[in-house]
C-alpha cells in the first residue's frame, strides 16, 4: 500500500498524531534496548555464577530509587544501582518494568493482531454477502459484544492449568473480536454500494478478488486505526488479568507488578516506586495510542479537525 | 433589491487560495425570478452561500453586496444575524439533510421564529399549517419528524421553513437536483407562487446547472464560468440568441424536444473546466473555445448587447 | 386522508419500537443462555479431573471432602448423561441455586453474591451516572471553546488510559498514605456493624469515597472525549449549517447539536459497561471492598470454582439488564428507532 508523500505531511502536520507517534516510538525503543542496559533478568533478580551455574539472587529488599544495593556472589559483594528501587523481595524494578514493558507490547502485538484479523474476517464477510450469513454472524457478535469480555476471559484463564504470555495473548485476542467485526461490517457494506465495487463485479473478478483488492485497500486505514485500538485494549486487558491473578502462571509483566504490589501492601509501607511505575507506563503507553488514533481520526476525517 | 460589485470570494487551502468566485457584479430586481447557471464548479453555489453565510476555508477577498442599503459583506455577526431568515433566506442544496433528525418540524420552526423575536407560539404554529396546507402538505407534518417524510415531502417542507417568516430575498440552490420529474415541476410552480401569486417573498435567486429549468422559470439569467460571469440577460435572449461562445455550448449540449438526435448531434463542450487554483489568464474559457483569438488572453470587460443584456466576450467588443 | 396518516402512523410507531425492542430481547435471551452454557461447559471441557483437584484442595479436611464429593456427584450429576446434566445445571440456575461456596464453606454462592450485590451497587450506580453526566457536559464545554480543549483534553485522555485499579492505587497513596484522610480497605471499619444508623452509614461513606473517586474519574475521561469528538462532528452537520443560515444564534445551534450527540453516548453507555464492570472488580481488590468483585478475587485465588462461576452469571445477568434499560431508554428518546422502515446492524 503506498503512502504518498502529502499523506506523511498532512500527518505529521497533525499535533496530536505527531506526540502519540513519538510516545510510542520512545516506548518501543525503550523495551527493545532497555532490557539490554540492565543487569538484572526479568524478575529483577541478579544472575549469579555459581562455577557453571547461575542463580538469580535478589539485592537489598525495599531500597528507594537511586540507591546502590548488595549482591553476594562467591566474589563478594557486588555494589549494584537501582534506578527505581527494590521491590520488597529485593528485586530491581527497573529490569521488572522494562522487561514488563516488552511482555506488554508482544502481548498488544499478538492479541491486537488476532482480534483485528478475526474481526476483519468476520466483518468482511457478514457485509459483504448479506443474507442468512450476515444475520447468524451479527447474532453472535451481537451476543459476545453484549458479554463483558473480562467476565468471559476470567472465567476462561480461571479453569487453564497453565497460563503463560501465548495462551493470554490467544485468548484476549478470541474474545476481543466482536467490537472490529461490527465496525468492519458497517464499512464493507458503505464500500460495498460503491461504483467500483459493482464494476469489478461485472468485469467478472472472483470474489475474494473482489474483497481483497478493491474493498480492503480502501479500508487500510480504517484497519489501522482499528489496530491500534485493539492493540491499546489488549494491553489494559492483559494488565487487567494479570492484575486479578489470571495472568501467566509464571514471569513478571507490568499487571503482576502491580498485583504484587497492592498484596504485599506497598502503599500502605509507602513504597510508591514499586506501585506507581508500572501503571504510570501503562497510562502513558496506552495515552499515546489513542492520540495516534484520534489524530489519524482528524486527518482521515476533515469533520472533526480543529488547527 | 440586492447589488454585487466585483464579489471575490475564495476558498483558503492548504496548497493557496482557490479562486471560487472571482470579480463577480450582478443585481437582482424587486419581483423577479433571477436565475444563475453554469456547469459544477463554475463558483455559483459558492457565491449565493456567501451572501448566507460564510464559514471557514470560505474567505471574503473583496467587492460588496448590498442588501437594502447594507454591505451585507461587512456586516456585523448580530445585525447579520437579524436579516437571515426576515430578510434573506436560503432553500439550501442539501435540503434533504436541512432538517435536524431529532426535532419535529414545528419544533424547529418554533425555535428560529423565537430567535427572531416571535415569542408566540401558536401563531407561528398556524402560519406553519397554513403555509404546509398551501404547498399540498397535510397539516399533521408540522408535528412530525423528517424521518416520516418522504424526499419530495422534506423538499417542500423545507421550502415552507425557509420561507416562513416571508423574507424579501430568498435564493433556491439547486432545489430539483435530487428530484424526480413530477416533484421537480411542482416544486418549481410552488415556487413561481410564492413569488408571483402569494407574494411570500419579493425575488428569488435560483441556481440549477439545468438551463431547462431556467427557461420556465426566471426572468433573467446570468452564466457563470470559473468563478466569471460570462453573460447576463433576459431569459428569452440567453435561451433563443445567446451571445457568449459558452452558454452557446451549453445550450447545445442539452437535449431538446422534437429533435432528432440523428438530425443535429447533442454536442458536448470540449476539455474540462480550469482548476481555480491557477485559473488561466484572461478569459478563462480561451483554453477550451473554438472562437478563441489572440487578444483572448486579457481580460474581457462586461459588454453591453442590448437592454438589459450583457457579455464577457471580446468577439463584441466596439 | 389525515385520518389515514395518522393511523398509519401510530401502527408504524408502535411497530418501530416493538420490533427494535423484540430483537434486543432475543439478543439477550439468547445471550444469557450462552452465559450460562459457557458456565456449564467450560469446566467440563478443562483437561483432567475436576473433582479430583477440587478435592485435593480438602485432602486437610475429609469431612468437607466426603460431603463435597458427595455433592459434586450430585451436582455435577457425572454419573448422568451430559444432557442430563446441562439441564440440572439450568434447573439449579433458574431456581436461584448457585451451588456451595468451598472458600466461604458451608455459605451457599448465592447468598454471599445477594450480600455483596448492594456494596457493588452503591459504587457503580452512583460512579455511571455521574461521571456520565460530568464527563458529557464537559465534553460539550471543550467541543465548544477551543482554549478549553487544548487544556482539558491531555489530562481526558490520560484519565481514560488508565487502568482503574492503578488511578486506585494512585489515590490511595496520596489520600491514605500521604494525607491520611480515607481508610484503604473495606467497606466499614472493625467493630461497624452494618445496619440503617447514621453511624454506619458515615463510616460507610467513607470507605466509599476512594474507591467511588477512582471508577467516577477513569470513566469521566472517556466520556469527556466521546461527547467532544461528538460536538464537533455534529457542529458540522448540515442542520446546524441550515439553522445557522437562517438566523440562529451559538446558543440555539449548541442547543440542537448538544441533543444529537449525547443519543450516540447513551448508545456508548451500553457498550462501556463490560469495561466499567471489569474496572469495578479490579477497584475493589485494591481496597478491599467485600462487592462481587472482591469476592471472585477471592474465588480465584482459592480457586473456588463455585463461587467464581456464581459471580461470572450474576455479572452477565446485570449487565443484560442495564443494557436492556438502556436500549428501552433510548428507544423514546431517538425519534429514528420509531419511525425507521429499516434496520442498522443492532
Amino acid at each position: 500500500m503506498k503512502i504518498s508523500k502529502e499523506t506523511l505531511r498532512i500527518a505529521f502536520g497533525n499535533t496530536k498524531f505527531k506526540v502519540g507517534f513519538v510516545i510510542i516510538l520512545i516506548f518501543v525503543l525503550w523495551a527493545m534496548i532497555g532490557p539490554l542496559l540492565t543487569p538484572f533478568d526479568s524478575m529483577g533478580y541478579y544472575p549469579v555464577k555459581f562455577g557453571e551455574r547461575i542463580a538469580p539472587k535478589p539485592s537489598l529488599p525495599s531500597l528507594k530509587p537511586g540507591s546502590v544495593g548488595e549482591i553476594f556472589t562467591p566474589q563478594g559483594a557486588v555494589e549494584v544501582k537501582h534506578y527505581l528501587g527494590t521491590d520488597s523481595f529485593g528485586r530491581d524494578i527497573y529490569a521488572q518494568l522494562v522487561y514488563g514493558l516488552r511482555s506488554s507490547l508482544f502481548i498488544g502485538l499478538i492479541a491486537g493482531g488476532l482480534a483485528t484479523l478475526i474481526g476483519l474476517l468476520i466483518g468482511f464477510v457478514a457485509g459483504y454477502k448479506g443474507g442468512w450469513a450476515d444475520e447468524s454472524l451479527m447474532m453472535i457478535t451481537n451476543i459476545m459484544l453484549v458479554i463483558p469480555t473480562m467476565a468471559l476471559l476470567i472465567i476462561i484463564a480461571a479453569y487453564l492449568p497453565y497460563r503463560g504470555v501465548g495462551i493470554e495473548s490467544l485468548i484476549i485476542g478470541l474474545t476481543a473480536w466482536p467490537w472490529t467485526a461490527r465496525a468492519v461490517r458497517a464499512q464493507t457494506l458503505s464500500l460495498k454500494r460503491r461504483g467500483f465495487v459493482d464494476l469489478a463485479r461485472i468485469s467478472g473478478m472472483s470474489e475474494s478478488k473482489i474483497l481483497f483488492g478493491e474493498i480492503l485497500p480502501n479500508m487500510m486505514s480504517y484497519v489501522f486505526m482499528v489496530f491500534i485500538l485493539q492493540f491499546g485494549g489488549s494491553i489494559l486487558a492483559a494488565v487487567g488479568l494479570d492484575f486479578i491473578g489470571l495472568g501467566p502462571t509464571r514471569g513478571m509483566s507490568l499487571g503482576i507488578m502491580l498485583q504484587q504490589a497492592v498484596l504485599w501492601n506497598a502503599i500502605n509501607l509507602g513504597y510508591w516506586w514499586w506501585a506507581i511505575p508500572p501503571g504510570l507506563v501503562i497510562a502513558v503507553l496506552i495515552t499515546g495510542l489513542y492520540l495516534i488514533n484520534t489524530g489519524l481520526d482528524e486527518i482521515f476525517n476533515p469533520r472533526l479537525r480543529r488547527e | 433589491m440586492l447589488k454585487v460589485n466585483n464579489l471575490k470570494i475564495y476558498y483558503k487551502t492548504p496548497l493557496g487560495f482557490v479562486k471560487a468566485v472571482d470579480g463577480v457584479s450582478f443585481e437582482v430586481k424587486k419581483g423577479e425570478i433571477f436565475g444563475i447557471a453554469g456547469e459544477s464548479g463554475c463558483g455559483k453555489s459558492t457565491l449565493v452561500n456567501s451572501l448566507v453565510l460564510r464559514k471557514p476555508p470560505m474567505v471574503h477577498m473583496g467587492g460588496e453586496a448590498i442588501l437594502d442599503g447594507k454591505n451585507i459583506m461587512t456586516l456585523n455577526e448580530k445585525e447579520y444575524r437579524k436579516i437571515r431568515y426576515t430578510k434573506l433566506s436560503i432553500i439550501p442544496q442539501y435540503s434533504l439533510n436541512a432538517l435536524n433528525p431529532t426535532k419535529r418540524i414545528k419544533e424547529i420552526v418554533r425555535d428560529l421564529a423565537k430567535e427572531h423575536g416571535y415569542k408566540d407560539r401558536e401563531e407561528i404554529e398556524n402560519k406553519l399549517r397554513e403555509r404546509l396546507k398551501m404547498v399540498g402538505l397535510s397539516e399533521q407534518v408540522a408535528n412530525m419528524y423528517p424521518i416520516e417524510l418522504s424526499g419530495g415531502m422534506k423538499q417542500r417542507a423545507v421550502m415552507v421553513v425557509s420561507t416562513l417568516l416571508d423574507p424579501k430575498l430568498l435564493i433556491a440552490d439547486e432545489i430539483t437536483s435530487a428530484l424526480d420529474v413530477t416533484n421537480q415541476r411542482i416544486i418549481l410552480e410552488l415556487l413561481y407562487s410564492f413569488i408571483k401569486e402569494e407574494k411570500i417573498v419579493d425575488s428569488i435567486i435560483f441556481i440549477t446547472h439545468d438551463m431547462g429549468l431556467l427557461d420556465k422559470i426566471a426572468d433573467r439569467i446570468m452564466i457563470m464560468y470559473a468563478g466569471k460571469v460570462v453573460e447576463i440577460g433576459p431569459t428569452e435572449k440567453i435561451i433563443n440568441e445567446p451571445a457568449h461562445p459558452y452558454t452557446q455550448m451549453l445550450l447545445n449540449s442539452l437535449p431538446r424536444l422534437g429533435i432528432s438526435y440523428r438530425e443535429i448531434k447533442l454536442q458536448e463542450i470540449p476539455g474540462e473546466p480550469p482548476a481555480l487554483l491557477k485559473p488561466p489568464s484572461g478569459c478563462r474559457l480561451h483554453p477550451r473555445c473554438p472562437y478563441a483569438m489572440q487578444i483572448c488572453k486579457e481580460e474581457p470587460d462586461m459588454i453591453k448587447i442590448g437592454r438589459n443584456h450583457f457579455v464577457a466576450c471580446h468577439m463584441y467588443r466596439g | 386522508m389525515v385520518k389515514n396518516i395518522q393511523a398509519m402512523s401510530e401502527g408504524y410507531k408502535m411497530s418501530g419500537i416493538k420490533r427494535y425492542l423484540m430483537r434486543k430481547s432475543l439478543i439477550y435471551a439468547l445471550t444469557f443462555v450462552f452465559a450460562v452454557t459457557i458456565d456449564f461447559i467450560i469446566p467440563r471441557l478443562m483437561p483432567g479431573d475436576p473433582i479430583g483437584v477440587l478435592l485435593s484442595r480438602f485432602a486437610t479436611l475429609p469431612d468437607v471432602a466426603n460431603y463435597l464429593h458427595g455433592y459434586f456427584i450430585e451436582a455435577f450429576g457425572l454419573n448422568k448423561p451430559l444432557w442430563q446434566q446441562y439441564l440440572s445445571f439450568w434447573n439449579a440456575v433458574l431456581h436461584g441455586d448457585l451451588g456451595i461456596s468451598i472458600y466461604y464453606y458451608p455459605k451457599p454462592v448465592a447468598q454471599i453474591i445477594r450480600e455483596a450485590l448492594p456494596y457493588d451497587l452503591a459504587l457503580l450506580l452512583p460512579s455511571i451516572i455521574s461521571s456520565w453526566v460530568v464527563g458529557n457536559w464537559l465534553g460539550a464545554y471543550a467541543g465548544k471553546s477551543k482554549r478549553f480543549d487544548s487544556y482539558l483534553m491531555p489530562i481526558f485522555y490520560f484519565l481514560q488510559a488508565s487502568p482503574y485499579f492503578w488511578f486506585a492505587i494512585i489515590l490511595a497513596y496520596v489520600f491514605t498514605v500521604k494525607l491520611g484522610l480515607f481508610p484503604i480497605s473495606g467497606a466499614y471499619g472493625y467493630g461497624v456493624i452494618p445496619s440503617f444508623s447514621w453511624t454506619f452509614i458515615k463510616d460507610y461513606l467513607h470507605h466509599w469515597i476512594l474507591p467511588f473517586l477512582s471508577l467516577f474519574f477513569v470513566q469521566l475521561g472517556g466520556w469527556a472525549i466521546g461527547m467532544r469528538n461528538m460536538i464537533i462532528y455534529e457542529v458540522e452537520a448540515d442542520y446546524v449549517r441550515y439553522l445557522e443560515s437562517l438566523g440562529a444564534s451559538e446558543r440555539l445551534l449548541m442547543k440542537h447539536a448538544f441533543k444529537n450527540a449525547m443519543l450516540p453516548q447513551i448508545t456508548g453507555l451500553a457498550l462501556q459497561l463490560g469495561l466499567i464492570v471489569a474496572g469495578n472488580v479490579t477497584v475493589q481488590v485494591v481496597f478491599s471492598y467485600p462487592g462481587i468483585g472482591y469476592i471472585l478475587m477471592q474465588g480465584i485465588m482459592n480457586q473456588d470454582y463455585f463461587l467464581i462461576q456464581g459471580c461470572f452469571l450474576v455479572i452477565i445477568l446485570t449487565v443484560l439488564i442495564a443494557n436492556f434499560t438502556i436500549d428501552l431508554l433510548y428507544a423514546f428518546i431517538d425519534p429514528r428507532i420509531r419511525y425507521s422502515y429499516t434496520e442498522e446492524g443492532a
